[in-house]
C-alpha cells in the first residue's frame, strides 16, 4: 500500500477513487446490501399485495372449486357488480357515517376540547384526564371492543344500570351510533395529544394581547388560536380518516350486524371475500379501498411536504 | 514525524462549487501550522482533504513522502481531533484512549498501559474510568489530545481545538496545546476561524478565502506585511487602516492630508496612481499638536481597550483609528493627528502588496 | 364575578362528564377480575383471587399470552435488525433514488393496512404455505411495520453527528468495526424505542392472526379474546375479565416505561 514516490514526480491527478467518503466509508455496495433485506420483505409483503390484489380483481378466483384451480380473467366484471351491488353502497354510505361521526367529528371535536381545557394546566387533573384518555387508546382492541359490549349489554351492562331503561339495548337498536361513539371514545387521544401540541405552540404573547384587548374566551379561540392551528386540523383530519376508513374494530363489536347495519368496508371485504369465498369481487372492493387509501395518503403527503 | 505536502489540490463538489482551487502548500516536520480564515473558505475542507474524510478532486497529498491520495483515511498514519472531541459516550476514558490502539490490534493490557502513561501525562488519572458525559469541556478535550498521542501517528490534525471551550477555558488551552506541540514535536495542522488564536498558537499559517490560499507565512510576517488586503483585513484584533490615496512624488494623499511614502514600497510608486494606503491603528503615533505627514481631524469615539485606547478621528470624510497608551486618551471633539510609522505603513496596488 | 363563577362551575362540569365518559367503560376491567361471579355490570369488587385460578385452568387463556409474546417480540427484533440496517445505509450513503425511495415507504405505510390488503395476504399465504404458521404472521407483520420503522430510525440517525464514525475511521477501524464499536451503541435508544413500538402494535393486532392462524393453540391473546365472548352460549365472564386484564397489563407497562424514560409521545410530526 505504501508508494515510495519521489516527491518531485508529477503526480496524475485524476480522481482516486478507491474508497467512499461516507462516514464510516461503508460504500454503496455495502450499503445496498444493508439495505436489500428490509426492501425484500418490503416488497414480499407489502407491495406485492397491492399489486396483485389490482390483479385479482380482474379474476373470478374463489379458493374453492374450479375458479380456484383455473381462474379466468373476467375483466371488469367484479367491479361492475361492486358498483351495481346495493351492499356495495350500502357498505360504503355507512363507512362515510363512521368517518365523519367518529372521526371528522367526534375525535376531531372531543381531542381538541379536552386539549384546550387542559392547556396551561400541569397538575395532577391535566395528569389524570390525559392518562385516562390514553388509556382508552392503548389498550388492545379485542378489549376494549369487549368493554363496550358488556358496557352497552340490554340486561346487566353497566349503561343500563345508570339509566334504567329497561329492553335498551344500544348495539341492536342503534348499532352506528354506538360504534361511533365508540370510536371517538378509543381514538379521541390522538388528536388530543396533537392539538395539545399545536396549542402549546402558539404564542402567549398573541392570547394575552387578545385578552388584554378583552376578548372573551370564545373569541381567542376563533381569533388568535385557529389561524395558527388551521394547518394541523387539516393533517389531523387526513390521518384519522385514514385510519378510521380502514379500521376493523367495528367488527369485534358488531360483526357488521345486525342484518349489516354497521358493515362498513373493512367487515364488508372481510364477509364477501373470507367468508363468502369469493376473492376475486373481494379484490375488487379492496382496490377501492386501496385507490381511496392513496388519494388521502397522497393529499396528506403533499401537504406535510409544503409544510416544511 | 512526517512532513505534509499539497500539490495543486483541488476539489469541486457535484453542482460544480470549487471548494479548494489548485493549492500547494508545504509544511514541515514538526511545526505547529494554522489554517486560518473566515467561514466557508474551505479550511476544514481541507483538513478533511488531508485526513482523507473528502475525497480530493484533483491535485495530491502527500504525508511523509509517500502519496496518501489514494488512501484509505485509516491508513494515513494521521490522528485527528473533531470539533465536538467525538469522545465515544458508552466507553470510559480508558477505552477511549485506548481505542486506536485496539483497531491496530494492541493486546488489551498493552493498550491499557499506554492509556494510562497517556493519560498521566495530561493530567488525567483521576478521570480514567469516568464516561465522557461526566468530564468538563477542558477535560473532555485532554482526553481527546491524549486519544490521538495514544497512536503515535506521523501528524495531527485539529478542527477548531478551541472553539468548544468557554473564553476564560480557551486562553489557558491555548498555551496548553502549543506547549504540548512543541513537547511532542508531532507536525500539527490546526483549523480556526479566530485570528488572534492562529497568531497565538501557529508557528507559520495559511489565511484562506473562497478555496485559495491568500498567505502563507509565520504570524509576524502575516500581521506585519499582509499580502493584500484581505488577509489586511482579516489579521489583527482592530482592523487596519485601509485608506484610498493618490501619489504624489514621494508623499501620498490620503484623506485630504499628507503622508511619506513607506519604505517597504518607495521607488516602486508612479506619480498619480491611486492605491490603498494601509496602517494598523497600533502603528500609528498620536499627537494632540500637529505633526508633519500625519492624518489630522476631530476625534470622535474613545474605546477604552484595558491597558490603552482606541481613537478614532474624523479625517475629512473618512475615519482612520489610532492606539492610545494609557493616560494620553484625547477628550471627544479634540484635534488629534495620527502619524503613521514609515517602517510600517503599507500600499497595496489592486488589492495586492506593493514591496520588492 | 358571577361569570366567572359560572365560568368555573361550566369548567368543572364538562371535566366530570369527560371523566365519567373515559372512566366508565374502563371500570369493569379493573373491578370484574376482583369480582367473585361478576356480572356485566360493574359493582364494588369483594377482592377475590379465584378469577386467577380460573385463568390458569382454562386450556388456551395463559397459552394465548406466550403466543403473542412470541410474535411480538419475534416481529419486533426482525424490525429492529432489518429497519436499522436499512435506515443506517439510507442515512450515511448517498444511494441513487434514495429520496425517491423514503417518499414511496412512507405512502406505501399509510395506503397498504391490513383491511386493504387482507384478500392478496391472505392468498399470498396459502401459495407460500404460510397458513396457520406464526412465522408467516411475523413475516407479514414486519413487511407492514418497516417502512415507518425505517423512517422513524433514519431521522432519528440523521441526528447523530457523524463525527464519531469519522473519528474511528480515521483510526484506522473498517466499516463494519465502525458499525459494531460506534453507531449500535450510539443508537440504541432509537433502537429500544422502535422495538417498544413494534411490541406495542402486534400485542394489540387482530386482523392478522385472526384471517391467518386457524390453530387455537397458535393463537394469540388478541383471538382468543375475541373468541372468549363471541363463540356460543354464555360468555364467560369470569374469564373475560380476568383474562382482559392480564393481556392489557403489559402493554400499559410498556407505555409507562417508555413515557418515563424517553418522554416518548406521538405529537403527530408536531415539534414541541
Amino acid at each position: 500500500m505504501a508508494q515510495a514516490t519521489s516527491p518531485l514526480e508529477v503526480i496524475d491527478d485524476a480522481p482516486a477513487r478507491r474508497f467512499s467518503s461516507d462516514a464510516a466509508g461503508l460504500g454503496r455496495l455495502r450499503a445496498g446490501a444493508f439495505v436489500a433485506p428490509a426492501l425484500a420483505l418490503i416488497a414480499v409483503f407489502l407491495v406485492f399485495p397491492a399489486l396483485w390484489v389490482l390483479y385479482l380483481g380482474l379474476t373470478n378466483y374463489r379458493l374453492t372449486g374450479t375458479a380456484a384451480v383455473e381462474p379466468q380473467f373476467v375483466g371488469l366484471d367484479n367491479f361492475v357488480k361492486a358498483v351495481s351491488d346495493p351492499a356495495f353502497w350500502n357498505s360504503t354510505w355507512l363507512t362515510v357515517q363512521f368517518v365523519l361521526g367518529s372521526a371528522v367529528i367526534g375525535q376531531v371535536v372531543l381531542g381538541f376540547t379536552i386539549a384546550w381545557l387542559m392547556r396551561d394546566r400541569t397538575g395532577p387533573l391535566k395528569r389524570t384526564v390525559e392518562g385516562l384518555v390514553i388509556l382508552a387508546w392503548i389498550l388492545p382492541s379485542a378489549v376494549v371492543s369487549f368493554l363496550w359490549v358488556a358496557l352497552l349489554d340490554r340486561d346487566g351492562g353497566t349503561l343500563q344500570a345508570l339509566l334504567h331503561v329497561p329492553g335498551f339495548a344500544p348495539l341492536l337498536d342503534h348499532p352506528m351510533l354506538s360504534i361511533v361513539i365508540f370510536n371517538t371514545w378509543r381514538g379521541a387521544a390522538f388528536s388530543m395529544m396533537l392539538y395539545g401540541a399545536a396549542l402549546g405552540n402558539v404564542p402567549p404573547s398573541h392570547l394575552e394581547s387578545a385578552r388584554l384587548a378583552g376578548a372573551s374566551g370564545w373569541q381567542q379561540l376563533r381569533d388568535v388560536v385557529f389561524p395558527h392551528i388551521r394547518g394541523h386540523i387539516l393533517t389531523n383530519l387526513l390521518l384519522i380518516s385514514l385510519w378510521t376508513f380502514n379500521d376493523f374494530t367495528p367488527f369485534m363489536l358488531t360483526a357488521g350486524g345486525p342484518d349489516g347495519k354497521t358493515e362498513v368496508l373493512a367487515v364488508h371485504v372481510y364477509k364477501v371475500a373470507m367468508l363468502g369465498q369469493e376473492l376475486g369481487y373481494g379484490a375488487a372492493v379492496s382496490t377501492v379501498i386501496l385507490l381511496i387509501n392513496l388519494v388521502v395518503a397522497v393529499f396528506y403527503l403533499r401537504l406535510l411536504r409544503s409544510k416544511k | 514525524m512526517a512532513a505534509i505536502e499539497l500539490r495543486a489540490l483541488t476539489k469541486v463538489y457535484p453542482g460544480g462549487v470549487k471548494a479548494l482551487d489548485s493549492l500547494d502548500l508545504a509544511i514541515p516536520d514538526g511545526e505547529f501550522f494554522a489554517l486560518l480564515g473566515p467561514s466557508g473558505c474551505g479550511k476544514t475542507t481541507l483538513l478533511r482533504t488531508i485526513a482523507g474524510l473528502e475525497t480530493a478532486t484533483g491535485g495530491s497529498v502527500v504525508i511523509g513522502e509517500r502519496d496518501v491520495t489514494g488512501v484509505q483515511p485509516g491508513g494515513r498514519d494521521i490522528a485527528m481531533v473533531f470539533q465536538d472531541y467525538a469522545l465515544f459516550p458508552h466507553m470510559d476514558v480508558t477505552d477511549n484512549i485506548a481505542y486506536p490502539l485496539r483497531i491496530k490490534k494492541v493486546g488489551k493490557a498493552a493498550r491499557q498501559r499506554k492509556a494510562e502513561e497517556v493519560g498521566a501525562r495530561l493530567g488525567l488519572d483521576q478521570l480514567m474510568d469516568r464516561r465522557p458525559g461526566q468530564l468538563s469541556g477542558g477535560q473532555q478535550q485532554r482526553v481527546a489530545l491524549a486519544r490521538v498521542m495514544a497512536t503515535q501517528a506521523q501528524a495531527f490534525l485539529f478542527d477548531e481545538p478551541l472553539s468548544n471551550l468557554d473564553a476564560r477555558l480557551r486562553l489557558e488551552a491555548r498555551t496548553f496545546l502549543k506547549k504540548l506541540q512543541r513537547e511532542l514535536g508531532v507536525t500539527t495542522v490546526f483549523v480556526t476561524h479566530d485570528q488572534a488564536e492562529a497568531l497565538a498558537m501557529a508557528d507559520r499559517m495559511a489565511v484562506m478565502e473562497a478555496g485559495h490560499i491568500r498567505q502563507i507565512g509565520t504570524p509576524a510576517e502575516v500581521f506585519q506585511r499582509p499580502a493584500n488586503t484581505f488577509v489586511a483585513g482579516f489579521i489583527g484584533s482592530t482592523p487596519m487602516n485601509l485608506l484610498h490615496g493618490t501619489v504624489h512624488g514621494d508623499t501620498l494623499e490620503v484623506a485630504g492630508c499628507k503622508v511619506p511614502v513607506p519604505v517597504s514600497a518607495e521607488g516602486l510608486l508612479t506619480d498619480g496612481e491611486r492605491v490603498v494606503y494601509g496602517v494598523r491603528p497600533e502603528y500609528n503615533t498620536y499627537s494632540a499638536e500637529p505633526v508633519e505627514g500625519s492624518l489630522g481631524g476631530k476625534v470622535v469615539i474613545v474605546e477604552n481597550l484595558g491597558a490603552s485606547h482606541l481613537v478614532t478621528l474624523e479625517v475629512g470624510e473618512v475615519l482612520v483609528q489610532a492606539v492610545v497608551p494609557e493616560g494620553g486618551e484625547p477628550s471627544i471633539g479634540a484635534d488629534g493627528f495620527a502619524a503613521p510609522r514609515r517602517d510600517r505603513a503599507l500600499v497595496y496596488r489592486d488589492g495586492e502588496l506593493v514591496s520588492a | 364575578m358571577t361569570r366567572f363563577v359560572l365560568g368555573r362551575i361550566g369548567f368543572y362540569t364538562l371535566i366530570a362528564v369527560l371523566l365519567a365518559f373515559f372512566t366508565i367503560p374502563l371500570l369493569w376491567l379493573v373491578a370484574a377480575p376482583l369480582t367473585s361471579d361478576p356480572t356485566y355490570e360493574v359493582r364494588v369488587p369483594d377482592f377475590t383471587l379465584d378469577n386467577f385460578r380460573a385463568i390458569l385452568e382454562h386450556p388456551y387463556a395463559l397459552p394465548s399470552l406466550l403466543n403473542s409474546l412470541v410474535l411480538a417480540v419475534g416481529t419486533a427484533l426482525l424490525v429492529v435488525v432489518f429497519a436499522a440496517l436499512a435506515a443506517y445505509a439510507l442515512s450515511r450513503v448517498r444511494l441513487p433514488g434514495r429520496d425517491a425511495l423514503l417518499y414511496a415507504l412512507l405512502l406505501l405505510s399509510s395506503i397498504i393496512t391490513g383491511t386493504a390488503a387482507m384478500v392478496p395476504l391472505f392468498q399470498l399465504a396459502v401459495e407460500l404455505n404460510l397458513i396457520d404458521s406464526q412465522f408467516g404472521v411475523i413475516l407479514i407483520l414486519t413487511g407492514g411495520l418497516l417502512p415507518a420503522a425505517i423512517f422513524m430510525l433514519k431521522d432519528f440517525m440523521d441526528s447523530t453527528p457523524k463525527s464519531y464514525e469519522e473519528s474511528a475511521r480515521v483510526f484506522g477501524a473498517s466499516p463494519l468495526q465502525i458499525v459494531r464499536h460506534v453507531v449500535v451503541p450510539l443508537v440504541r435508544p432509537g433502537l429500544a424505542t422502535i422495538a417498544v413500538w413494534a411490541v406495542a402494535n402486534v400485542w394489540g393486532n387482530f386482523l392478522m392472526p385472526y384471517l391467518l392462524l386457524s390453530d387455537v393453540e397458535k393463537q394469540p391473546a388478541a383471538v382468543i379474546m375475541y373468541t372468549l365472548y363471541t363463540e356460543g352460549g354464555q360468555a364467560n365472564l369470569t374469564l373475560l375479565s380476568t383474562f382482559g386484564l392480564l393481556y392489557s397489563v403489559p402493554v400499559v407497562l410498556m407505555y409507562l416505561f417508555v413515557s418515563k424514560k424517553y418522554g416518548f409521545r406521538f405529537h403527530g410530526g408536531i415539534k414541541r
